[in-house]
């Protein structure tokens, strides 16, 4: 029995007869922020989508508190915590910014946080609160990833799995989402983080994974890796 | 000569168009599949129906009571059991064309049943108010046109408050509109669609009742009404629940107001052509949203 919030032991998955991850091994800890990154196309929104029961796992298990989850189909998933945030925010686009967070605790067991969670998020942000009554589809793209990270709040996280949170905004706002990732990362929710914007991640994780063809290619505190020498070249631009 | 029962005849028996196709359009917009049994099952709904009125005499409007659940049962069996399966054999493939003929056949089913134990006669529910009229100044209105509309109209808005105000009538519709991130937020979409199946068929059991006093039953019933569900879903958008009902009130005034000055299959043509011109100047149908 292990002691880890969330393990990936030997998983292997893809596409039909595309095999995309092979062997992959990762642990997250209970109240920390993990980033798995890597260059486009080494595995790492299949490693989400694996993790959320949206792709079939082919071989190797995923365990929850040491209980094996891979079987389940992906609603039964997010009912376990493990909630994913997916990459380009797909949100309800003809539903209002308060529908898509009411939508968020659809699930029996979060409905009773329902008001609690609302207020928090538009604490959180405020600018969801302004916008509360507008189609999704109307949102600025900064606004869209908000509403995805508070949409998923609504379901009370165990573990938030963060794909590409920083896809498509402005520097400006990419700091935005990064302050925000801390935040609700400082209020007690494990963060899985998957980014292509590397040098973010490092700063903001306190362990990292380097994916590349679908493999581990490397591992370790991020305070570590940001001085790796292999990274800075491959990823840093150093 | 006067066109108010006409309008009335007309938007009554388009009201019925529209809740048949917002049956139809509910299935589709949740889960992107074109149900060709729609017709055979309104079929059934008013073969069962007309059974137990024949039997018992009730009022056919409190049939719902009990046809109003069986089909709802009926609907969400289909799914469940008939559709699934195939759904899931096809989920990898981009164009599925299994479940098409999958409903395609059970209508084929349902309709040889229905000609095996009901005969192929043309009946008709002979109620105590089927030949009641209503006369307003110079005008005479058919009872039961008059009910239908006033009961298609209250369901469909009871249809529209669900989707609209109601847990699971926001869970319909986010899986309609992407029923991957809606299984990310811990919905079972194939219990949802469940569930639209079993909407769309307790709305053929209310449209069929309605029908009952004043329209002939037979087990080809279903195909007039299954053609003209097809036109309103197209007119008044895919996916619209709005739009079927003004889509079918559409239809179904040209229809009976046309009638008053041509023959029946220059009516139709009209009918053709103005949803032609609709698709022409808006391809996405009235209340139509762009979908994916």
């Amino acid at each position: 029995m292990s002691n880890h919030l969330l393990e990936i032991k030997g998983v292997h998955s893809g596409y039909g007869d595309v095999k995309v991850l092979h062997d992959i091994n990762l642990y997250v800890e209970e109240g920390e922020i993990l980033s798995v990154v890597g260059a486009n196309g080494a595995g790492k929104t299949t490693l989400m989508r694996t993790i959320s029961g949206q792709l079939p796992v082919t071989a190797g298990e995923i365990l929850l508190h040491g209980t094996p989850v891979q079987h389940l189909p992906a609603h039964k998933i997010a009912a376990e915590g493990i909630i994913q945030v997916p990459e380009g925010r797909r949100l309800f686009p003809y539903m209002t910014v308060h529908e898509n967070l009411l939508i968020g605790s659809t699930m029996k067991h979060v409905r009773a946080d329902r008001q609690k969670n609302l207020e928090y998020i538009y604490n959180l942000l405020p600018r969801l609160k302004e916008r509360e009554t507008q189609m999704a589809n109307t949102l600025s793209g900064g606004e869209q990833q908000m509403l995805a990270i508070g949409r998923a709040l609504m379901e009370n996280p165990k573990i938030l799995m963060l794909d590409e949170p920083s896809l498509g905004l402005s520097p400006l706002l990419v700091g935005t989402v990064f302050d925000l990732i801390k935040t609700i990362s400082a209020a007690g929710t494990t963060v899985l983080l998957v980014e292509q914007n590397v040098k973010q991640a490092l700063k903001i994780s306190q362990r990292t994974y380097v994916l590349e063809n679908g493999v581990v290619a490397m591992e370790g505190p991020s305070s570590e890796l940001i001085d790796d020498p292999y990274v800075k070249k491959a990823f840093l631009g150093l | 000569m006067s066109l108010m029962p006409s309008i009335i005849n007309g938007a009554s028996m388009g009201a019925i168009y529209g809740l048949i196709a917002m049956g139809l359009t509910l299935i589709f917009g949740t889960m992107r599949v074109t149900n060709f049994a729609h017709g055979a099952m309104l079929m059934l709904a008013m073969i069962s129906a007309y059974s137990i009125w024949a039997v018992t005499g009730i009022n056919p409007y409190l049939l719902i009571i009990i046809i109003g659940p069986l089909m709802f049962v009926l609907g969400y069996c289909t799914q469940m059991f008939l559709i699934r399966p195939v759904l899931r054999a096809e989920s990898d493939k981009n164009d599925p064309i299994g479940v098409l003929l999958l409903t395609a056949g059970f209508s084929i089913v349902l309709e040889n049943l229905a000609l095996m134990i009901f005969g192929a006669d043309y009946r008709m529910a002979q109620t105590s108010f089927s030949n009641t009229v209503f006369t307003f100044g110079n005008s005479s209105l058919s009872a039961p046109r008059l009910f239908g509309l006033i009961i298609t109209l209250g369901v469909s808005a009871l249809l529209w408050v669900f989707l609209q105000r109601t847990e699971p009538g926001r869970q319909l519709r986010a899986t309609g509109q992407d029923r991957n991130t809606a299984a990310l937020m811990g919905i079972n979409s194939e219990q949802t669609f469940a569930v639209a199946f079993g909407i769309s068929c307790a709305l053929l059991a209310v449209a069929g009742l309605v029908l009952l006093p004043f329209y002939y039953v037979s087990p080809s019933v279903g195909g007039v009404f299954q053609t003209r569900a097809f036109i309103v879903v197209v007119l008044g958008g895919l996916g619209s629940v709005p739009g079927a009902l003004v889509g079918g009130i559409i239809i179904g005034l040209i229809e009976t107001i046309a009638a008053q000055f041509m023959t029946a299959s220059v009516t139709s043509v009209l009918i053709y052509l103005v949803f032609l011109i609709v698709l022409f100047v808006k391809p996405s149908g009235l209340f139509g949203t762009k979908l994916d």
